[in-house]
C-alpha cells in the first residue's frame, strides 16, 4: 500500500523542474563514482597499454612509436643482470613468502596461548608495519654494515673471528634483503592469523582434547587446516608485495654490491631512467606484469571456485 | 561403585564460588540430567567431569576411578557439544575417526567402527561431506557418532538440542533416548530445558547458583518438589503458587480462599498435623495447572476434591487442552480445562481443585511443608 503510493507522491512533489531532480537523483551514484573509475581505467589500464606498446618499439632515451615486434623481448632475455633478478626474485620471492608465513603463524599460535601483556607484545610484532620499507632498509643497512653493525660489535664482545659480512658480499647480499622484509612482514602475518585462530571455536579445540589428541597435533591436524583462507589472504599479499619490491633492496643493497640483489623491479627502473633503455624496462614491466598474472589468478581461481563449494 | 560419583565438588573463581559442594551418584547405564536456569554452574560441572575445568576441591569418580587429575583422554569419555565442534576440515567419516585414530586403532578396524557407527544413526550417506555442507540435525548425528565410535564407559552432553529448531529438537530427543537404550552407556546430559529433562532422565538434578537444589528422579522431582525453585522450574505451564491463609474450620484447620469476592474455607487432607504451627499464617499452596479443572461430578465427594467458583479473565486454547486464567487470593492461576468444558473470558466456571498432589512451601525458606 505505502510502497505503491510513494512515488506518486514523490513524483507530485517534484513537478517543478521535477525532471532534472529525477535525473540528478538517478545519475548521482555514477557521478560520485565516475571520477575513480575514470582515473583507474585511464592511470591503470590506461598505461598497461601504453606500456604494453613501448615494449614493442625501439624505444630509448624517450619513448617513440616505430613499431619493432619483440625485439626489446629478445635483448631483455639475453641480458644476463635480467637473470640474475629473475634468480633472485625466485629466491627472495620464495624465502619471503614462506618465511613469513611460518614465523608469522609460529608467533601467532604462541600469542593464542592466553598469555599475559598479549596486546602490549603483538603492538611491538605490527610496529614494523607501520614504517615504509625505506626506513627498514636504511635501518637494516646500519645493523648488517659488518664496520658498524652485527659483525662489528660481536667482534668487540671477543671474537675477533665472527665474520657476518653479507650486505657487501654478492653471494649472500640477497639474502639480506630476505632478513629485512621478513622482519617488516611477518608481524603483520601474523595478526591475520591471530585473528584467524581467534576464530576457531573454542569446543572444537575441547572435543579435540576429549578425543584424546595432543597440543601439537591439535594445531597441526585440526586448527591450521581451518586456517586455509587466511593462509590463501596472506600468500596473495605477500607475493605481491615480493613481486614488486622495489624501495627495499634500494634502500639497503641498491641492488648491489655490483647488481648481484637486483630484482627485476630495480632492474626496470635502472633500464627505463637511467641507462635511456626505455624499451627494454617496459618489457621487463610488462614480464613482472605477468608473473603476477601468473601466480595470482590460477590460486584466485582455484580457492574461488572451492568457496562455492564449502 | 557406579559409574559416575560427584563428591562434594566445589569451584571457585577468586572469592566467587561456582558450585558449592555437588554431591551425585550415576548407577551403570543411567541417564542423569542436570537442568537449571543458565549460570547455575551445570556446564562448568560437566566440564569439570570432563577434565577441561579443574576441581577446586572434592573428587569425581568415574567408573570407580578418581579422575580429579586425569586429563581428558584418560578419563575414557566422549562429549557431545552444543555447537557440535565438528572439525571444520575434516569429512563426516575423518571426523567420527579421529579419536580412534589418535588412539592408533588399526585401519581396518577403524573403518568398520565407522561402518557400524553409521549405521546406528542413519549417517551413511553423509560420510564424506564436510560439516558446512551438513545441516544443523546431520551435524548433531556425525557429533554424536564421533562419541559413540570411541565407545567410552560415559557419554557427556552439553545442551547437544539446543542449536535445533523445535520440531528437530523432538525428532532428535526420541532419537537420543532410542540411542540410550541401544548402547546402554551411562549419560550426563546437561540442558535447560525442562522439557528434556523430564523426558530423557533417569535421574534428575535440578540445579540454582551453584547448588543442587533435588535430586531424584522425573516423577520424584514433579509429583513431590523439595522448594519453590524446582516446583516452579519443573512442568510446562509452570505449577501455580496461590498464597493463603490457615484458619480454624469447625474443630481443625483449613485454608482461605478468596476468588472474586467469594470467599470459602477448604478443608487440609492429611496435612494438618503439619501445618498446624502456621495457623494464623500464610503458606504457598503448590497446584499444577492440570489439578485445576472443569467439574466432573463423578469425582465430586471424594475427600480431596473441592469445588470452587471463579470468573474467567483469559482464556488461551492451544489445541488439547484450553488454559484458562482466573484469580485466587489476588494470584493469576492457570487452570488446564479440557476445550468443550473451557468458557470464555468474563464468564464463570465451576473448578474443579484436585488436592491429591498438592504440596505446601513456607513463604520464608520456600521449602516444603507437607
Amino acid at each position: 500500500m505505502t510502497a505503491a503510493q510513494a512515488p506518486s507522491i514523490g513524483k507530485a512533489a517534484s513537478t517543478p523542474g521535477g525532471g532534472l531532480l529525477d535525473w540528478l537523483e538517478g545519475a548521482l551514484p555514477k557521478i560520485v563514482v565516475a571520477p575513480t573509475f575514470i582515473s583507474a581505467l585511464v592511470f591503470i589500464y590506461g598505461f598497461i597499454l601504453w606500456n604494453g606498446y613501448l615494449s614493442l618499439t625501439s624505444s630509448r632515451m624517450l619513448p617513440n612509436y616505430h613499431f619493432a615486434g619483440f625485439i626489446q623481448y629478445a635483448t631483455l632475455f639475453a641480458n644476463e643482470r635480467w637473470w640474475t633478478a629473475l634468480r633472485n626474485l625466485a629466491l627472495f620471492g620464495s624465502l619471503f613468502v614462506f618465511g613469513c608465513l611460518a614465523v608469522g603463524l609460529f608467533l601467532a599460535i604462541l600469542l593464542d596461548q592466553k598469555i599475559r601483556a598479549e596486546g602490549f607484545i603483538r603492538s611491538i610484532y605490527m610496529y614494523p608495519m607501520a614504517l615504509s620499507f625505506v626506513v627498514t632498509g636504511t635501518a637494516w643497512k646500519w645493523i648488517l654494515n659488518p664496520g658498524l653493525g652485527i659483525e662489528k660489535t660481536v667482534r668487540e664482545m671477543g671474537y675477533p673471528h665472527f665474520n657476518f659480512d653479507w650486505l657487501v658480499n654478492p653471494e649472500f647480499s640477497i639474502y639480506t634483503v630476505v632478513i629485512a622484509g621478513l622482519w617488516q612482514s611477518s608481524g603483520f602475518v601474523m595478526a591475520l592469523f591471530l585473528a584467524g585462530l581467534r576464530g576457531v571455536d573454542d569446543s572444537i579445540i575441547k572435543a579435540a582434547q576429549v578425543d584424546g589428541a595432543s597440543l601439537p597435533v591439535i594445531y597441526w591436524r585440526i586448527v591450521i587446516p581451518s586456517l586455509r583462507p587466511v593462509f590463501f589472504s596472506a600468500f596473495i599479499i605477500l607475493s605481491h608485495i615480493a613481486i614488486k619490491s622495489f624501495d627495499l633492496v634500494m634502500a639497503l643493497t641498491g641492488g648491489g654490491p655490483g647488481f648481484s640483489s637486483d630484482l627485476p623491479a630495480t632492474f626496470m627502473y635502472t633500464f627505463s631512467f637511467t641507462r635511456n633503455q626505455i624499451g627494454m624496462g617496459a618489457a621487463s614491466a610488462m614480464m613482472m606484469m605477468m608473473i603476477v598474472v601468473a601466480v595470482v589468478i590460477p590460486m584466485m581461481y582455484s580457492e574461488l571456485r572451492r568457496g562455492r563449494h564449502d | 561403585m557406579g559409574a559416575l560419583s560427584i563428591r562434594n565438588v566445589r569451584k571457585s573463581y577468586g572469592s566467587q564460588d561456582i558450585l558449592k559442594g555437588i554431591n551425585i551418584e550415576v548407577e551403570d547405564g543411567e541417564f542423569l540430567i542436570m537442568v537449571g536456569p543458565s549460570g547455575c554452574g551445570k556446564s562448568t560441572l560437566l566440564s569439570m567431569i570432563a577434565g577441561l575445568d579443574s576441581v577446586t576441591s572434592g573428587e569425581i569418580y568415574i567408573g570407580g576411578r578418581m579422575v580429579n587429575h586425569l586429563s581428558p583422554k584418560d578419563r575414557d569419555i566422549a562429549m557431545v557439544f552444543q555447537s557440535y565442534a565438528l572439525y571444520p576440515s575434516m569429512t563426516a567419516r575423518q571426523n567420527i575417526s579421529f579419536g580412534l585414530d589418535i588412539r592408533r586403532v588399526p585401519k581396518a578396524e577403524r573403518d568398520q567402527i565407522v561402518e557400524r557407527v553409521a549405521q546406528t544413526l542413519q549417517i551413511q550417506h553423509l560420510l564424506d561431506r564436510k560439516p558446512a555442507q551438513l545441516s544443523g540435525g546431520q551435524r548433531q548425528r556425525v557429533a554424536m557418532g564421533r562419541a559413540i565410535a570411541r565407545n567410552p564407559i560415559l557419554f557427556l552432553f552439553d545442551e547437544p538440542l539446543s542449536n535445533l529448531d523445535a520440531k528437530l529438537r523432538v525428532e532428535m530427543r526420541t532419537e537420543i533416548k532410542l540411542l540410550h537404550r541401544r548402547v546402554g552407556k551411562t549419560i550426563v546430559y546437561v540442558t535447560h530445558d525442562q522439557v528434556e529433562a523430564m523426558t530423557l532422565g533417569d535421574k534428575i538434578a535440578v540445579m540454582r547458583a551453584g547448588e543442587v537444589m533435588q535430586f531424584g528422579t522425573p516423577r520424584q522431582v514433579y509429583d513431590d518438589p523439595a522448594n519453590l525453585f524446582v516446583a516452579g522450574f519443573m512442568g510446562s505451564p509452570s505449577m501455580n503458587f496461590i498464597p493463603s491463609e490457615i484458619v480454624t474450620l469447625g474443630g481443625g484447620i483449613g485454608l482461605r480462599m478468596v476468588s472474586d469476592g467469594v470467599t470459602q474455607v477448604l478443608p487440609l487432607n492429611g496435612a494438618e498435623a503439619k501445618l498446624k504451627t502456621y495457623l494464623g499464617k500464610e503458606v504457598i499452596v503448590g497446584l499444577r495447572p492440570e489439578k485445576l479443572t472443569h467439574k466432573v461430578d463423578a469425582l465430586c465427594g471424594m475427600p480431596h476434591i473441592h469445588v470452587i467458583q471463579s470468573l474467567v479473565h483469559v482464556a488461551e486454547p492451544t489445541g488439547p487442552d484450553t488454559l484458562l486464567l482466573v484469580r485466587i487470593n489476588g494470584k493469576d492461576v492457570v487452570c488446564r480445562v479440557h476445550p468443550d468444558h473451557a468458557r470464555a473470558h468474563g464468564e464463570n466456571i465451576e473448578l474443579m481443585l484436585d488436592f491429591s498432589k498438592v504440596a505446601y512451601f513456607d513463604p520464608q525458606t520456600e521449602l516444603r511443608i507437607a
